[in-house]
């Protein structure tokens, strides 16, 4: 059987690609704010139940279960924040900002009804500042349900009231982190907080504050309509539903590719997105951004399963970006591109991440320039542990944030895959420096 | 120069959005740069005093993010994406052919950038916000024309629309 996507989030905007960001055609062929008439006769309790039940996990990169996340809020602590992620900069990653440009309704109503469920009466989308057509029409889609009715005070005749404001970043990967979002919302430099207190219990202005990410407020009106059963009968395991995919890089046809959770990255990459072109092998693969460990052609029959990804390939599905490389790639080029973005976004908080991942792209850099000594791979891996203790995935980390042990991921995976090659080329360097100094001599 | 009237009224819209004024530093350091064409001194004095804020606290913030421009970029910001996923379709070629074309212009500032989320249609390109891609040397000088010539309508270089505020 060929494979197929499941189109759950992205079907209203593949199939309407004409006008599907528009409040006439996201009402009248998309059903737009009609579930908020069922998650209003809910309690809010009703609901965070109801998206436990749906198993669904964030989609920003952690997959930590959505309803649960709701219900850490402590009892009876007002006012509450709703923070929607929408600065999505994970390298390889480009599925947040489909939806944002092609089908915004989607998330305010999603939004509408997790604010609803958290009891929260102002929330804020943080839109990476270089989205400038999603900004565009993410605000016409606030004005128009907001001259619907659908936001301000006692929407549809519910009672409740949600303000909800788009804010524009200014360029920064690190305000992709739920804390460093938080800091930047608050106009301060993007620096992620250091975890007890959790955003649950202290997040914006030190208030109880859920941060979901786009794609899972998109996910909610469709849990609302067709019951968390329904949701959880979909994936894998506990990877429940469906995930959009951003596949790109060495692909014939690159794309988002909605699927359920569960089908092989064989499927995905080769399947769906026509595998590599000009009858090339491929090389290796990036299977969850550029923060995850990579993978090889090896892996390819293993399940898209954020589960089985930790455990069994110590890597992650992470943002859901798979980057595929062919057999002409330099991978020693590849890891150093991935060193110079985490050097240049490092936020300069924790000094194991601010020194390392600078140390790491100049080591890189030399190793990539034919400048390398045959022992620099084991010195990035020395100076890197101090990073990331132990080396091993799920990474054990010496910073507040998760940007510390990416810098390191993919050495560990040039370590993992590529040592004797990269052993040898570097001694090969070596040699040739060598000789040329006396024949100069 | 501090804010105009049409400006401290618009700053007053942005700061009532949120619970704490501070929040609007990053929408009012866009409005600052618009109206500036870059974000002077002039523009985070106006900031801090509009906010009751030091300079030195404004600056912080503003040097920490790439959308602020501290030195004059023209009227065209042309970011080129290098990451990985541009890099083997050709970014890092793109960007420097680009940045060769245009070094003795003043309108087209030409600056190497991280993923842009666009890596669909990668080599990527963004002439003041507005996606490209992919390109080709020539193709993306030829979009850059369009927009200084006025056929496409560029946004400011803080991505607002044309015309309309922040």
């Amino acid at each position: 059987m060929t494979a197929q996507e499941t189109r759950i989030v992205s079907k209203f905007l593949r199939e309407r690609t004409e006008d599907s960001w528009t409040y006439e055609a996201a009402r009248a062929y998309n059903g737009a704010y009609t579930r908020l008439e069922q998650a209003f006769a809910m309690t809010p309790d009703q609901i965070v139940e109801e998206v436990q039940k749906s198993g669904l996990r964030g989609r920003g990169g952690a997959g930590f279960g959505t309803g649960q996340k709701w219900s850490f809020l402590p009892k009876g602590v007002f006012p509450r924040y709703l923070c929607v992620n929408g600065d999505e900069g994970e390298p390889c990653t480009f599925k947040d900002h489909m939806l944002v440009e092609r089908d915004p309704h989607q998330i305010v109503e999603g939004i509408i009804i997790t604010a609803y469920a958290i009891q929260a009466n102002h929330a804020f989308i943080y839109l990476r500042g270089e989205f400038a057509l999603g900004a565009e029409r993410l605000q016409q889609a606030i004005d128009d349900a907001y001259r619907n009715g659908f936001l301000g005070k006692n929407i549809g005749g519910s009672g409740f009231d949600l303000e909800l404001v788009l804010h524009r970043g200014a360029g920064c990967y690190i305000a992709g982190d739920e804390t460093g979002l938080l800091s930047s919302l608050e106009g301060e430099r993007a620096m992620p907080r250091i975890k007890p207190p959790f955003p649950a219990a202290q997040g914006l202005y030190a208030a109880p504050t859920v941060v979901n990410n786009i794609e899972t407020m998109s996910t909610i009106p469709h849990i609302i309509a067709n019951g968390g059963e329904w949701y959880a009968g979909l994936g894998v395991g506990k990877s429940t539903g469906t995930r959009l995919f951003s596949v790109s890089g060495h692909v014939e046809r690159p794309g988002n590719y909605e699927i359920e959770l569960g089908m092989t990255f064989r499927e995905l990459i080769e399947g769906l997105a026509g595998g590599v072109p000009g009858g090339k092998r491929m090389k290796f693969f990036i299977p969850g951004g550029a923060s995850a460990p990579w993978l090889l052609p090896e892996h390819l029959d293993s399940p898209l399963d954020m589960d089985y990804a930790g455990a069994e390939l110590r890597t992650m599905l992470g943002s859901g970006a798979i980057t595929v490389f062919d057999e002409d790639t330099d991978p020693l080029l590849v890891s150093w591109r991935l060193a110079k973005f985490y050097a240049h976004e490092s936020c300069g908080k924790c000094t194991p991440c601010r020194e390392g991942s600078s140390w790491i792209e100049k080591v890189l850099h030399r190793m990539v320039k034919g400048q390398g000594r045959p022992e620099d791979l084991d010195l990035l891996l020395s100076f890197g542990s101090s990073i990331v203790p132990g080396l091993n995935a799920p990474f054990a980390q010496t910073t507040i944030c998760a940007l510390g042990p990416s810098t390191m991921s993919h050495v560990v995976s040039l370590d993992r895959w590529f040592r004797d090659e990269i052993v040898e080329r570097l001694t090969r360097d070596a040699d040739r420096r060598r000789s040329l100094q006396v024949t100069s001599a | 120069m501090a804010f105009s009237t049409t400006d401290r009224r618009r700053a007053e819209e942005i700061a009532a959005r949120y619970p704490q004024a501070r929040s609007a530093t990053l929408p009012l350091l866009f409005l600052v740069q618009d109206r500036d064409g870059s974000v002077t001194s002039q523009g985070i004095e106006d900031v801090a005093e509009f906010l009751g804020l030091t300079p030195a606290v404004v600056l912080g913030t503003c040097s920490f993010y790439t959308m602020f421009k501290t030195t004059p970029v023209g009227r065209l910001v042309v970011s080129v994406c290098t990451n990985v996923a541009c890099m083997v379709k050709g970014g890092m070629e793109l960007h420097e052919d680009l940045r060769r074309h245009y070094a003795a212009d003043d309108e087209v500032f030409v600056e190497e950038v991280e993923c842009m989320a666009h890596c669909d249609r990668a080599p990527a390109v963004q002439v003041n916000y507005d996606f490209h891609g992919p390109l080709d040397a020539a193709a993306a000088v030829d979009v850059v024309e369009q927009y200084r010539s006025g056929a496409l309508r560029a946004r400011t270089i803080s991505g607002t629309s044309q015309g309309a505020a922040e």
